[in-house]
């Protein structure tokens, strides 16, 4: 590289940096138009730029600054107001130099550039006071450049007199007694004279560092990221030999080669912290490009809003910076232009008009947590839901049954937008998927709470790095592989007798009843294809003693995932695999072991979907939230139990396990009072509410005809205290035979199907048949 | 003039081989290897290369010359790729050989297209005809290869 352009690159990267302050000082300065340090700290930005580019021969590049400044003179001198108007041309200015600057980088020219209307613009604006031609505009006695940073910092003794903590005849004494030589400092020698407290002269201390701090840049450098990645590579590899010498010597009985290994592995330690330290960025870093961001979007469709952060310095791995910076800046652009409504809109609701965009950054669990809040509209489910079946995203059927959450997600969805009209900010239906997968690939999640009427929340989940990652080693047919922690949930071992009942099979897919709840079984050599010939029967009941399975999740939905051998869980460096085995999306990479060996590192969402565990969204839900509900033993495949028969409208030949029958019953059709829009019959006392099957397990047939006097047929279910009556056709037969059930899942309320006397009869899921039967429960939410 | 040309040369079975010197980074003897599974079987898993993970190809079976004897020792030539380092795996190392780049001539047409298209040329030397690996194309498309 010439001197030239070294002396370009440094003249790119420093505008850089003060280009982005600008962004941010320029909306400050628009709230607080008054306010003179940052009018002097822009001037200072474009005034240096200037200067470096007319030195550098950039002369358009002047041109424009130069407008800007002359602009920016008159500001500061408060010969002109600063209107909207005003920053908006100064924006466009920093636009405009940006623009150049990118140029420079790529090509270094300017490039080919019409800047007349924005210098005119910029020019025109100086109109109101309309005297010398901008050429002149600028005094050139103003150097302010240097004036905030030839502050000296003051003594210590002066900010003591100033504080009023110390006499100046005291000061004087104690200066001149450590100039004679004193190994002591001026504040020992006034602490040992008692003349002034020690605290006081730790918060003038702690004041004097302030002062310094200014001068930061003095103690920072500038480094290249490439140089970063390779010592972060080669502590990477440190970090697996340390892992070899520690295996090593914990066979050999030397104490001293113990000892020694001990402190490698401890500096090793703060050695690979402190590499990864250096690639730490603060948050803030990102987010100081959003009140630009915001203003711009805030602008361009009316609103007004307000912008919050808190944790800016919450410090995240500089490659996860990079790889939220997108999603982020597009969630907020979301919030503005969908989340909060316009101001007319907002007084009328009684809020401020001004809206609130709150950013949130903290720590939790090693992983950082960052949320986007509005206070807008929040998200409206019906208007959701409706949006979802015009775009035949969904059925109709399928959105009648879902919950407020699985509603909430459907905006996760590939060309899914509630705005209702495309403006250029967004509403295109590109967004909320992309932002769902760029922060699933670097192993996040994201999350969105709302409330109508309140705002929502995004939050999501990132981890720290993702250089070297804490992982779950486990060994199948022989060979080890790694399993990202952040997926694992729990690890559960079934051994002997447990071993051979705990697997069970639904029509042919194992299965483990984790409390109460069904867990879908995979076995790591099946997906793999590795078993051995021994192995292959795929028999889990004549296999090995004890079962090992992991319990993952992928996607929120929990799989268990059946392994030869858990091993121990280590700190592991990602190593990527090559692009001929990137199409293989089982893997998330490669790792070196202790004994330097390699092993894969499992892709648990590449696997989940491979094992075909993901293949129904909608039954990952419900499994979430029948947390602690009974569990429904017709699972239990060949076994004989006692089932009730009976008939329901058009759905056919129904079966519910007689367990979880408390009694038949017939009521009289004018028993029937209705409650709210709920069926109900007093019984035994209490009040007991109706659910008819057959309405709700069609929703084609829900308007029937209450013609006839006979008796309702009504099948008591008792959950926990509380009872509900199922209201049925017909009731048919007891029955007691073995049967197998197949599982299906596309209808809510329907557990699976099985041929019963011969005939084929569908299973009732009652609690499930419960949730889809009170819509109302689902609406509390939207009606708040 | 005569251009010569440096090839390290390497046996598969009774053939003899020949990779551009330039293109090979070392030579190093048997390395365990960690089978990934659900990848086409040319690729016989990966090797710690000094901390690197490196992809191993059975050069047998990429050029479909049969398997190995049971119990030999295989020998990793890694090569340089685009995509970075990659190890073949060949039965034997020979000498390097200095040829002249002329006497070269295209493998012939009843050579199966497939593998034809990995051997860039055919030398004829005293001791044989050593053929020389395309190693660009060795290393790439090896999905396409199990089909």
């Amino acid at each position: 590289m010439s001197d030239d352009e070294a002396i370009v690159r440094e003249f790119l990267i420093e505008s850089y940096e003060n280009l982005d302050r600008l962004d941010q000082d320029l909306v400050v300065l628009e709230k607080d138009p008054t306010n003179r340090d940052t009018l002097a700290s822009i001037f200072r930005t474009i005034h240096t730029i200037k200067g470096t580019s007319g030195f550098l021969a950039f002369n358009q590049l002047e041109a424009v600054t130069h407008a800007g400044e002359s602009l920016l003179s008159r500001l500061r001198d408060g010969l002109l107001p600063l209107t909207a108007e005003v920053t908006t041309a100064l924006l466009a200015m920093v636009d405009a130099v940006r623009e150049m600057l990118k140029s420079i980088d790529a090509s270094g020219k300017e490039g080919e550039r019409d800047d007349h209307d924005l210098i005119s613009n910029l020019a025109r604006l100086l109109e109101p006071q309309a005297v010398r031609p901008p050429s002149e505009a600028v005094p050139p006695k103003t150097e302010p450049a240097a004036d905030a940073s030839a502050q000296p910092v003051p003594n210590l003794g002066d900010i003591l007199i100033k504080r009023g903590a110390a006499k100046v005849s005291e000061v004087h004494a104690a200066v001149e007694q450590q100039n004679a030589g004193g190994p002591r400092h001026v504040g020992e020698i006034l602490v040992e004279k008692g003349t002034v407290k020690s605290r006081d002269i730790v918060e003038a201390l702690n004041a004097q560092q302030q002062a310094r701090g200014q001068n930061a840049s003095d103690s920072t450098i500038r480094v290249d990221v490439g140089q970063l990645d390779r010592l972060m590579n080669r502590v990477g590899e440190l970090v697996l030999l340390r892992n070899q010498i520690v295996q090593y010597t914990n066979s050999t009985e030397d104490s001293e080669l113990l000892v020694t290994s001990q402190r490698l592995n401890l500096l090793t330690t703060e050695l690979q912290e402190g590499v990864m330290k250096t690639r730490m960025q603060p948050i803030g870093n990102i987010w100081s490009k959003f009140p630009r961001t915001v203003r711009d979007v805030a602008l361009g469709c009316g609103k007004q809003v307000r912008i919050e952060m808190e944790g800016k310095e919450t410090e995240l791995d500089k490659t996860i910076i990079e790889a939220i910076k997108d999603p982020l800046t597009h969630l907020v652009r979301n919030a503005v232009d969908h989340g909060i409504e316009p101001p007319e809109v907002r007084r009328g609701l009684g809020k401020n008009p001004e809206g609130l965009l709150f950013l949130r950054a903290f720590h939790e669990g090693g992983q950082v947590n960052i949320e986007v809040t509005d206070d807008g509209a929040g998200l409206d489910y019906e208007t959701l839901r409706n949006k979802a079946i015009q775009k035949a995203l969904i059925t109709a059927d399928q959105a009648a049954r879902m919950t407020e959450r699985e509603i909430t997600n459907l905006i996760f969805l590939p060309g899914f937008s509630t705005a209702d009209k495309v403006t250029n900010v967004s509403g295109r239906g590109v967004g909320m998927d992309v932002v769902k997968t760029n922060i699933e690939k670097i192993g996040g999640t994201v999350d969105v709470q709302s409330k109508l009427g309140n705002g929502s929340t995004v939050r999501m989940k990132i981890p720290l790095t993702l250089a070297i990652i804490p992982a779950l080693i486990v060994t199948t047919a022989g060979d080890r592989y790694a399993i990202p922690q952040v997926s694992l949930l729990e690890l559960v071992r079934l051994e002997g007798e447990q071993a051979r009942k705990g697997l069970e099979l639904v029509n042919g897919a194992p299965v483990h009843r984790l409390r109460g709840k069904l867990l879908p079984l995979v076995y790591l050599k099946h997906e793999l294809k590795v078993e051995t010939s021994e192995q292959v029967a795929g028999d889990p009941k004549i296999e090995s003693q004890s079962v090992n399975i992991v319990v993952l999740r992928a996607d929120d939905r929990a799989f268990g995932l059946i392994v030869d051998e858990i091993n121990d869980t280590e700190e592991i460096v990602v190593k990527p695999l090559g692009k001929q085995l990137k199409s293989i999306n089982t893997y998330a990479g490669a790792t070196i072991m202790g004994d330097g060996k390699v092993a894969l590192i499992l892709d648990v969402l590449g696997l989940a979907q491979r094992a075909n565990v993901l293949c129904d969204m909608r039954d990952q839900e419900a499994g979430e939230k029948e947390e602690g509900r009974q569990s429904i033993a017709v699972a239990d495949t060949n076994q004989r139990k006692p089932m009730l028969l009976f008939q329901c409208g058009q759905t056919g030949r129904m079966a519910i396990d007689l367990a979880l029958v408390a009694r038949l019953e017939e009521f009289p059709r004018d028993a029937i009072e209705v409650a709210g829009d709920q069926e109900a019959v007093q019984y035994r006392g209490q009040i007991m509410p109706l659910v008819r099957v057959s309405h709700v397990l069609d929703s084609e047939c829900r308007i029937v005809s209450e013609n006839g006097q006979e008796a309702l047929h009504v099948v008591v279910y008792a959950d926990k205290g509380r009872r509900v009556g199922l209201v049925v056709d017909r009731i048919l037969d007891i029955v007691e035979e073995s049967f197998v059930v197949q599982l299906e899942t596309g209808r809510r309320g329907v557990l699976g199907s099985a041929v019963i006397q011969k005939r084929v009869t569908e299973i009732l899921d009652v609690p499930g048949l419960l949730l889809a039967a009170q819509p109302g429960e689902a609406s509390v939410g939207a009606q708040t | 003039m005569i251009i010569t040309q440096q090839f390290c040369t390497f046996f598969l079975g009774d053939q003899l081989f020949g990779i551009a010197v330039e293109q090979v980074q070392e030579v190093i003897q048997h390395q365990d290897i960690t089978r990934v599974p659900l990848v086409p079987d040319v690729i016989r898993g990966l090797i710690n290369l000094r901390g690197q993970i490196v992809m191993a190809v059975d050069l047998r079976r990429r050029l479909r010359v049969g398997e190995q004897p049971q119990g030999t020792s295989l020998i990793n030539v890694v090569v340089r790729t685009k995509e970075g380092p990659v190890s073949l795996l060949v039965d034997s190392i020979g000498d390097v050989v200095e040829v002249d780049e002329k006497t070269a001539e295209m493998p012939p047409h009843t050579l199966d297209a497939d593998i034809r298209i990995l051997i860039a040329g055919v030398h004829k030397l005293d001791q044989g005809l050593m053929h020389v690996l395309d190693t660009e194309r060795a290393c790439e498309s090896l999905e396409r290869a199990e089909a």
